[in-house]
């Protein structure tokens, strides 16, 4: 059996395209508006699918009449999804689904749909547990060590309580899909972060094999972890569109979108937490609540102290809070920016008890993680960066004047080892090489990823490589969640383009008579090693293969995965935050963002930065801006809007410096994904630089005027 | 969006014709920025839709001896690039500008800006502009975080409009025409605070146009407005103030306080007023002012923080104005 090649990175002082910064591949098409999303795409005799839902919390459906919106003209389909006796259990729960020639047909076909509800009873807030009843459910308790001798042996000990509400997706492209139902056959353009495992929704809805079911996405508009099943608008379009023989598109409007598409679990919680005058701390005890929705907020609560989860003493409990409000789903690290708030607000908040420096007691305690070279390594990039030792001042003691600037920090981790994957490379005989594989670009740079790797074993310019991705005909690629893409894709792809490479030298050796083990590729040429003159133009190689084209597959197996070295799991990242706060009106302004952070081998520093701002913006939404607004009165969600959704504005988010951790030790771990690991602290730094600034926590988030004036009345008092 | 006749008049006269005796018979579109989402909505259904901005006498600012007269189709961005405007009137082009997308000042009308419906999201979640449910407002009991704290009800929703506090301050009126005839009403007067569902929140009637906004000279009136807002991308200011201020060397000889964004109307602040009428503009006499502008405030349950933020705005537009020479 011949040995395997070679499928190493190219070592760090060697790669000639990957670890060079690049522009995305698809930035100008996507800039001027060239690159068609899913919800760009209008087939031929398309129908417009609308949705009704339900204006209640909680209802049982009686009676539904759908007779006039049927008779109307231009309507196409109609679907009831909640027949009499169905129990709603949402505001913004489906009803019915309609298809019509027009947008305005569909929209008119709803409102003729009759509905008689029974309304039942319902429960949409769980801020005040005391509230929440039967609806509360405790999950366990955990105790480790003794913390309650730790407590009563500690120099300080620090309560508080602290909240952070459900946050939404607000993809800016909403979920949907345009499908078409042609006999057993399915064209669908969803909007999704899963193209190859989509279809299995739809395949089994429409009850025909799922490889009948081709998936095409060349673009989407965010998806930040909500988009993975076709989810009922899906199968409902499908469908109609089966019925009506005619294509679907289904995309929910925004009020919808930000009701019922998925969102952020809440967490409140009363922390205690002790140390002894040095700063190390001894014991820590959390009582934390959340919600999610219907189902519940399961909070993994085991990750409480975060990252400092080695404190020896500690008892976490928790509640998960069922309301009347659309369902969670995953968001960008899902459990680890609330744990991560609660966690290093309180830590702060000791540090401010101990008037200690919070970089120094962080420090301090760098053994309870698992990480710590890491951390300290990462936390004196970023003083030096945020220049904290000049610019940070004990809690509070901000000089005169109304406006107090403050500093703030925080820490996070996350996995982020590849997934399954599998990709297909073709070198033809005119030296055109594709690149397939079944992956999504969420509009992070996987495809610019791809070609990059491919250029780099093939020793040509990105140029060279055509990049075939979002279509579920190509090999076998996963979901995008958990940052698993890079990891997955990036080693597929490096296995694949090696083992295609390797067939070309094996033709290329025969014609130089070498052993194809001596062979390399370099700047457009394959040639032998130690030999650069003897070899052939790549262009050359390729002719050599006649009328045959090489096609060879490369597999990321995460099983085997830590033995082959590619990727691996396992990051870190700080954050640090610079803000003003007006303590005449309230109001907090960022002044700047810093963040370092790991994901070992980085592809294109470029778009891995660009992750990075795009995390720190998203944090600044959370800090300051964004809650979802549910009034218990009426059960519904108040702001399903932009308008009082509130999201930054480039005015907002201030200066944001991103520094990539890219170091030997580091890039020698592999590819580890980025998308949820620097998406975790930038909130909770923020949260602690208000601290900071103004002398007393603002427990709640966003760090609305109302919130932080309230704070410093109480200060006051 | 229910179906509609559309009409595009280039005529006030036609214009007139077209206009129903009653709400929801038409409905006048400027800028659009708000009245095609109230019908996206469902919230307007009229039968028709007459679109004024064909018509070239609504349009234009012309300054003059006798002051500003601003045609209701003008944009805010033409408003704000108006050079009199800037000399004089700085209060309006500081209200502009809080609006603070480009787009919105591109479309956006000043006529539109006085006659757009409150944001009160009970009022846009079709519980009317009393926000009434079982014949009991959802506002006291429900999230209030962006009502007023003036008024007492029933109507708790804050007036929405960037100009009239403004205009109010600098005694402004406004002229609505119908097809028998013209009234002219002081902008003060232009804002109703409703006392029934069945009521509106202005004066202007089914069958009138709002034509003109006429603002007297502002010779030596030193004017200022300061919105508190959260963001700086577009957002609703939590509390507004506008002042304008005759002066006698530094003493105020007489002084026009008026809120925004706190009251279902633009709220004259005339406690303030009489803080600072005959007394030197100084630090002193400017929180003796902030203070007396709240001193009837009715906070709800989550807007207390709104009593403060008023405070602010006052002081800051008093301070504002006074720095201008």
């Amino acid at each position: 059996m011949p040995d395997l090649p070679d499928y190493h990175w190219p070592p760090m002082g060697k790669r000639r395209v990957m670890g060079k910064p690049m522009n995305r591949l698809d930035g100008i098409a996507k800039s001027t508006g060239a690159a068609k999303y899913s919800s760009d795409r209008k087939p031929e005799g398309m129908l417009y699918g609308a949705l009704l839902t339900s204006p209640h919390a909680h209802a049982k459906v009686t009676s539904i009449d759908t007779s006039a919106a049927e008779k109307l003209s231009g309507v196409e389909a109609v679907r009831v999804v909640a027949k009499a006796g169905t129990e709603i259990q949402w505001a913004g729960a489906e009803v019915a689904f309609v298809a019509a020639r027009t947008e305005e047909i569909a929209e008119d076909a709803l409102r003729l749909i009759k509905v008689d509800y029974e309304v039942l009873p319902h429960l949409v807030n769980e801020e005040d547990l005391s509230k929440v009843g039967s609806r509360g459910r405790a999950v366990g308790e955990q105790v480790t060590g003794d913390p309650d001798k730790a407590f009563k042996e500690a120099d300080a000990v620090s309560e508080g309580h602290y909240g952070i509400p459900v946050l939404t997706h607000c993809c800016l492209e909403s979920h949907g899909q345009t499908i078409a139902v042609k006999g057993d056959h399915v064209e669908y353009y969803p909007s999704t972060q899963n193209v190859y495992g989509i279809a299995t929704d739809i395949g089994r809805a429409l009850n025909i094999p799922v490889s009948n079911v081709h998936v095409n996405m060349d673009y989407m508009g965010g998806g930040f972890g909500s988009k993975f099943p076709a989810d009922v608008w899906g199968v409902e379009a499908a469908k109609m569109s089966q019925s009506s023989g005619k294509p679907v598109r289904l995309f929910l409007d925004r009020a919808t979108e930000l009701t019922m598409a998925g969102n952020r679990p809440s967490v409140f919680a009363n922390v205690k937490v002790a140390a002894k005058r040095d700063g190390t701390i001894t014991s820590w005890q959390s009582q934390t609540w959340s919600t999610g929705g219907i189902g519940g907020g399961n909070l993994n609560a085991g990750l409480f102290p975060y990252v400092f989860t080695k404190v020896p003493n500690r008892r976490i409990n928790h509640t998960s809070v069922s309301i009347n409000a659309g369902g969670a789903r995953a968001w960008r690290a899902p459990n680890h920016p609330q744990v991560c708030f609660v966690t290093c607000s309180a830590l702060e908040d000791l540090a401010a008890k101990l008037n200690m420096d919070p970089l120094e007691m962080f420090l301090k305690n760098l053994d309870y993680t698992s990480r710590a070279d890491l951390y300290k390594f990462q936390f004196a990039k970023a003083a030096e960066l945020m220049e904290w030792k000049k610019n940070w001042h004990p809690r509070g003691d901000s000089g005169s004047g109304s406006v107090k600037r403050g500093l703030g920090l925080a820490l996070g981790t996350w996995g982020g080892a590849g997934h399954a994957s599998t990709c297909k490379t073709t070198i033809h005989p005119d030296a055109s090489v594709e690149v397939e594989l079944a992956t999504q670009d969420l509009g992070t740079g996987s495809r610019t990823m791809v070609a990059m790797i491919a250029a780099e074993t093939f020793g040509l310019p990105v140029s060279a490589i055509k990049v075939k991705i979002g279509d579920n005909s190509y090999p076998n690629s996963g979901g995008s969640g958990g940052s698993t893409t890079s990891g997955g894709i990036s080693s597929s792809t490096r296995k694949s383009t090696v083992n295609a490479l390797q067939k070309l030298f094996e033709v290329v050796a025969q014609s130089l008579n070498v052993p194809a083990d001596q062979l390399e590729a370099v700047d457009g040429r394959i040639r032998v090693k130690g030999n650069p003159d003897k070899g052939m133009s790549f262009q050359q190689a390729a002719q050599k293969l006649g009328v045959n084209s090489i096609s060879e597959m490369g597999e990321n197996n995460p099983r085997n995965a830590p033995k082959e070295g590619l990727n691996t799991g396992g990051t870190g990242g700080v954050q640090m935050a610079d803000v003003s706060v007006d303590i005449d009106t309230g109001i907090v302004k960022m002044n700047r963002m810093v963040a370092v952070q790991d994901c070992g081998l980085v592809v294109n520093p470029k778009t891995a930065e660009s992750q990075v701002f795009g995390a720190c913006i998203m944090s600044v939404c959370g800090a300051l801006y964004e809650e979802r607004i549910m009034d218990q009165q009426i059960g519904r969600v108040l702001n399903p809007d932009m308008e009082f959704y509130k999201l930054a504005g480039i005015g907002d988010v201030g200066e944001i410096i991103v520094h990539m951790d890219i170091r030997e030790e580091n890039d020698s771990r592999g590819v580890i994904g980025l998308g949820e690991p620097c998406a975790i602290g930038g909130l909770a730094a923020i949260a602690n630089a208000v601290a900071n600034a103004i002398g007393v926590r603002v427990p709640r988030v966003p760090l609305t005027p109302a919130r932080v004036l309230a704070a410093l009345e109480r200060r006051t008092a | 969006m229910q179906p509609f006749e559309y009409a595009n008049p280039s005529t006030l006269q036609e214009a007139l014709a077209l206009l129903g005796s009653r709400w929801g018979e038409a409905d006048v579109l400027a800028g659009g920025t708000d009245q095609i989402s109230l019908m996206k909505e469902f919230l307007h259904t009229p039968k028709r839709v007459v679109n004024i901005k064909g018509i070239k006498e609504l349009g234009g600012i012309h300054h003059s001896s006798q002051g500003l007269r601003i045609g209701a189709t003008v944009t805010f961005d033409e408003l704000a690039s108006n050079q009199a405007a800037h000399s004089e009137y700085p209060s309006l082009v500081q209200a502009v500008m809080g609006i603070s997308s480009p787009q919105m000042r591109n479309m956006g009308t000043v006529g539109g800006d006085l006659c757009q419906r409150p944001r009160c999201w009970y009022f846009r979640r079709g519980f009317g502009l009393l926000a009434m449910q079982n014949g009991k407002s959802l506002v006291p009991s429900g999230d209030n975080r962006y009502h007023a704290i003036f008024g007492g009800g029933p109507a708790y929703f804050v007036s929405p409009s960037s100009l009239g506090p403004a205009l109010v301050s600098l005694g402004a009126k406004v002229k609505l025409v119908s097809a028998s005839g013209s009234r002219t009403v002081a902008v003060e007067k232009f804002f109703v605070a409703p006392q029934n569902e069945s009521s509106r929140e202005t004066a202007l009637l089914p069958n009138e146009i709002l034509t003109e906004i006429e603002i007297p000279l502002a010779r030596g009136i030193k004017n200022a407005t300061y919105e508190v807002r959260q963001k700086e991308a577009l957002d609703w200011p939590l509390a507004a103030a506008s002042v304008a201020l005759s002066m006698k060397g530094n003493v105020v000889s007489k002084s026009w306080v008026v809120l925004g964004h706190v009251a279902p109307t633009p709220w004259p602040a005339t406690a303030a007023s009489q803080a600072l009428d005959g007394n030197p503009l100084n630090d002193e006499t400017i929180a003796k002012a902030a203070e007396a502008a709240v001193a009837g405030a009715q906070p709800l349950s989550e807007n207390g923080y709104k009593v403060q933020l008023t405070r602010v705005a006052v002081k800051r537009a008093l301070l504002e104005a006074s720095a201008k020479a």
